[in-house]
């Protein structure tokens, strides 16, 4: 049996899987470690442009199930590169080529092998980009894995580390034990179906038995739990602060933007194109968990005193606000993944951004309290400036106009879909969110007690806070750009 | 063409932090361009066409993100142009003032910088007809103002600063919840569009549920009791010019989203609430005064009198009717007018006795400094209801209109409230008494002594306009009520 495999659809991870393997073998022959930083990063920036190119294009579909095989039913290709995916996969290379900027340092100061921490980036990077074009439930766990994997490693890589090595168990732990629970899930819509592919287990859902409902209904919110534990919503969140705060800081960036857009995305593909059907079961479960996530996290937030450990937990809360949309249920779906999507892509903007100047500000070998800020803005303005505006936009309040529209924008889809509980419960700890972000912000602005370090950014690190604030300026400035991209996407 | 104002206030931002060198210079820059501000405001309202003020005018519409149905959309009517106007004449005075009586603190740039942002914030929230814009503006207030109270504010401002931010921000988010859901539920954002509906087509549930929301949200803002307690602290805290933008116009925003917003857009919901929304104001009219009676410090002793003018303004949003809202409506400009120069006022005893504790001050202001004791007369016995200044009708129409509420509403319900309001104003009449009787009379015993008494040009170019208007208003209170009534019929349905 023979498959036609669309390879220009396949392209941006099949560069990178090239560019990884060539990295290993390179770094095996010694080459230097600025070649190696840049091969890395070249092969990033490439893949994005090839997302580009084909956003220009068709629709393309590959891997699709052979007509012989078909039985009538619709095409069922696993890998797809439409409008959605390509998105996802433009944030993912984006965000990706910012935490290589963001990592030289890191390398060279923690006496990493950069051969190693690029290649397991890469892999992730690759994992994620297929996570976001998977449209059967193989491929997703698959690259679920994929994703997963080199992950652990990279938080492990510095191997003389203790909390480096706890992070990374901690890590393998939650995410072994979510996968198993996915898996189950996995099982038992497949059981239930008979089928793997989402074009096909939509219409099976829809008409399904009377006596297998239960079995669908448990499957298809247990298929939550692997997309939970990316996503750090609870109850797999707690991996999150320790896992942030041990690992090499650029793998914690990674985490919180590169790795939650693929969980998220997954997330989108499997409830919006699989399982409509169950939205009254997996509505209120999510509505539950978006609550419970967002206000967790806010609250741990709130006793946090070093930079990493807040960004942690502020992370997890944003996940509940992500959550929040895709608790309406079947009910105005595609609004709700278009404001998912929405948040997704604003928040990787303002999120990295905050990681590049924590990154660029870490000395190394200790943990920076937020108070080791204060005073900031007389040292390097700018700096202070670009870091005021990210957490502004976490907040969403203006002049953070970008963080304000992600805001309205997923309280439009929860309110539209009915949940307006949620929403709610979202107004009041987007109260909570202001107090810290607005508390760090601050000290930026307050004199230093104690003599200054100058702690000045890498060119990496400048660059990457540069493109950011870039970013975030325009993106408040003309939020319509992503709102209009992500309405015709989804 | 309300735009210019903001695009101007904008465009002279930047350059504000790149050429004049002095501190005196970028002050009487900021003058200059409020100047502008005001004239464009006020050259809007002599292009307002007075005969037709229901109608929407000088509208700007354009798209901005269609994908969210989002349009850019602004426009004056006979309720907002009397506030555009006042926003942008307290911008100017507060400038005006700052011209030879910065605050202590330095950073003038960004002081100007901010007030800037909080002008367009202001400015944008009374011609804003789309709702996620409305929202936009109305969010845009409040870092700057959080800022000026951090930066500028007295000896508590950390915990004053955070209490406001936090107080509106969650009252805004209740607010964005309630907008939002009155907008899916609708299909469109558009102010002009929903009012004209009048709620048909939202079922009453609905409506019941976005009126709270969105009655919170304004009533965070406004303040109401038992939400207010944010107020007194800001107040205090804040430097003389917050104290005025806060009391003058940041207040407003509360009710005149009420009247805006919620009113018309879901007005099941406003009758549903209404009584409740009426005892709620009531209470912090007698709270308000009450608490004023306690209190020693002068700056905090306007502030509570804020909430219990603020109570007769929300009484009056509560009967429903045209009388009761005309007189809410006028009641946010007079209170607007006197309580701006009652902070003007506390901002200067403060700047020469060096605190504000009553106490301290001792009485015989008269025979010190004659002048600004005879003004600080006049701001109070405006401010607390003397027929003839302004004071007066915002609160007496109230009262006659919560004496006639609408139709539907418990009428045995507002003439209680009617009466308890009354012996509101009795009281607030007393704790003005109070404190002229302290501060402006007998004999000088004050423990702290003044500095530099003689009022200067710059304050009286700043109070004579609000004094002057004051009087205009009280004496001839048609030119402002002619304004208002087309439009707030226009709202409530026919009639």
């Amino acid at each position: 049996m023979i498959q036609d495999i669309d390879y220009a659809a396949l392209a941006p991870p099949l560069i990178l899987a090239v560019a990884a393997i060539g990295l290993l073998l390179a770094d095996a022959f010694d080459a230097p470690r600025r070649v190696l930083s840049l091969v890395s990063g070249g092969s990033l920036a490439v893949a994005l442009i090839a997302v580009i190119v084909l956003a220009g294009g068709d629709r393309r579909a590959t891997l699709c199930l052979p007509d012989g095989l078909r039985h009538g039913g619709p095409r069922s290709c696993s890998y797809v590169a439409d409008d959605f995916t390509l998105l996802f996969q433009g944030i993912v290379l984006g965000a990706a080529v910012i935490v290589v900027l963001l990592s030289q340092r890191e390398i060279t100061d923690s006496k990493m092998p950069v051969g190693e921490y690029h290649f397991l980036l890469l892999a992730a990077v690759i994992g994620a980009l297929a996570l976001v074009a998977a449209r059967d439930l193989v491929l997703l766990i698959v690259a679920l894995e994929t994703l997963s994997l080199p992950v652990f490693a990279l938080s492990a890589l510095r191997r003389y580390d203790g909390t480096a090595s706890e992070a990374a168990l901690k890590l393998f732990l939650v995410s072994v034990v979510s996968t198993a629970i996915m898996l189950f899930g996995i099982s038992l819509v497949y059981g239930a179906t008979g089928a793997m592919h989402l074009d096909r287990i939509a219409p099976a859902l829809a008409s399904l038995d009377s006596d297998l409902d239960p079995v669908a209904a448990v499957g298809s919110v247990l298929v939550l739990a692997g997309f939970a534990f990316k996503v750090a919503a609870v109850p797999f969140h707690f991996w999150a602060p320790d896992v942030y705060q041990g690992s090499p800081l650029p793998v914690a960036a990674f985490l919180s933007v590169v790795s939650k857009a693929a969980g998220f995305a997954g997330l989108a593909i499997v409830l919006a194109l699989g399982l409509p059907a169950y939205g009254h079961v997996w509505g209120p479960v999510i509505a539950v968990l978006a609550a419970l996530t967002m206000t967790l996290g806010n609250l741990a937030a709130l006793r946090q005193r070093t930079a990493i450990r807040l960004l942690a937990w502020s992370s997890v809360a944003q996940s509940g606000y992500m959550l929040a949309p895709l608790a309406v249920g079947s009910h105005r779906l595609p609004e709700a993944v278009a404001a998912t999507t929405a948040y997704v892509a604003l928040y990787a903007v303002m999120n990295i951004g905050a990681f590049a100047v924590v990154i660029g500000f870490h000395r190394h070998g200790r943990w920076d309290t937020l108070d080791d800020y204060r005073g900031l803005a007389r040292r390097s303005p700018a700096v202070a400036t670009a870091l005021a505006f990210f957490l502004i936009c976490l907040a969403g309040l203006p002049p953070g106009v970008m963080g304000l529209f992600a805001k309205v924008v997923v309280f439009r889809a929860t309110v539209a879909g009915g949940v307006t509980w949620l929403a709610v419960v979202m107004a009041i700890n987007t109260v909570i969110g202001l107090y810290y972000y607005l508390a760090w912000a601050v000290r930026l602005f307050t004199p230093s007690t104690d003599e200054s370090y100058d702690a000045a950014p890498g060119v990496g690190a400048r660059a990457a806070i540069a493109a950011a604030a870039a970013g975030a300026v325009v993106l408040s400035i003309a939020p319509q750009i992503v709102l209009q991209t992500v309405v015709q996407a989804t | 063409m309300m735009a210019i104002p903001l695009c101007g206030a904008l465009a002279m931002l930047v350059p504000a932090s790149r050429f004049l060198r002095t501190d005196f210079a970028v002050r009487a820059f900021g003058t200059a361009v409020s100047a502008a501000t005001l004239l464009v405001a006020i050259s809007a309202m002599t292009a307002f066409d007075f005969g037709d003020t229901s109608r929407m005018q000088l509208e700007v519409d354009h798209a901005w993100a269609p994908a969210i149905g989002l349009r850019f959309h602004l426009g004056v009517d006979g309720i907002s142009l009397p506030l555009v106007v006042l926003t942008a004449l307290l911008t100017f005075l507060c400038f005006l003032y700052t011209l030879r009586h910065p605050p202590a603190g330095g950073m003038i740039r960004l002081l100007t910088a901010l007030l800037f942002v909080l002008e367009i914030g202001m400015l944008g929230t009374f011609v804003a007809l789309d709702l996620v814009l409305f929202f936009v503006f109305f969010e845009t207030v409040l870092i700057p103002m959080y800022v000026v109270i951090m930066l500028w504010g007295g000896a508590g401002r950390r915990a004053a600063a955070f209490k406001f931010i936090l107080y509106t921000l969650l009252g805004s988010g209740l607010l964005l919840a309630g907008m939002l859901l009155v907008g899916a539920e609708a299909g469109t954002l558009d102010m002009t569009d929903l009012a004209a509906r009048h709620g048909s087509g939202l079922s009453h549930g609905i409506q019941i549920t976005a009126f709270a929301l969105m009655g919170i949200g304004f009533a965070v803002k406004a303040p109401m009791w038992p939400l207010h307690t944010w107020l007194p602290d800001a107040h205090t805290e804040a430097p003389t010019v917050g104290s005025v933008l806060l009391a003058g116009v940041l207040l407003k925003m509360g009710t005149y989203g009420l009247v805006r917003v919620a009113l018309p857009l879901a007005p099941d919901g406003a009758q549903f609430w209404a009584p409740w929304l009426g005892l709620l104001a009531v209470i912090g009219i007698i709270y308000g005064a009450l608490a004023c009676l306690a209190q020693s410090d002068l700056k905090r002793m306007i502030a509570y009198s804020s909430v219990g003018h603020m109570g007769f303004v929300l009484l009056g949003i509560a009967t429903l009717t045209p009388v009761g809202i005309n007189a809410a409506l006028f009641g946010n400009i007079a209170h607007g007018l006197i309580t701006s120069l009652l902070f003007f006022l506390a901002g200067s005893v403060k700047e020469r006795w060096g605190t504000g504790d009553m106490n301290a001050i001792g009485g015989g202001m008269l025979s010190t400094s004659p002048r600004l004791a005879s003004i600080l007369t006049f701001a109070s016995v405006a401010s607390l209801g003397l027929p003839g200044l302004a004071g007066f009708w915002g609160e007496v129409l109230a009262l006659v209109g919560a004496y006639r509420p609408h139709a539907d509403l418990p009428r045995e319900t507002f003439v209680t409230f009617m009466a308890v309001a009354a012996l509101g104003a009795v009281l607030t009449a007393a704790y003005f008494l109070r404190m002229l009787a302290k501060l402006t009379h007998g004999p000088v015993d004050g423990v702290a002594r003044p500095t530099g008494a003689a009022v200067s040009m710059q304050e009286y170019a700043a109070w004579v306009p609000l004094i002057a208007l004051t009087l205009l208003v009280g004496l001839w209170p048609k030119t402002l009520l002619d304004v208002t009534t087309g439009p707030v019929r226009a709202l409530l349905g026919g009639g």
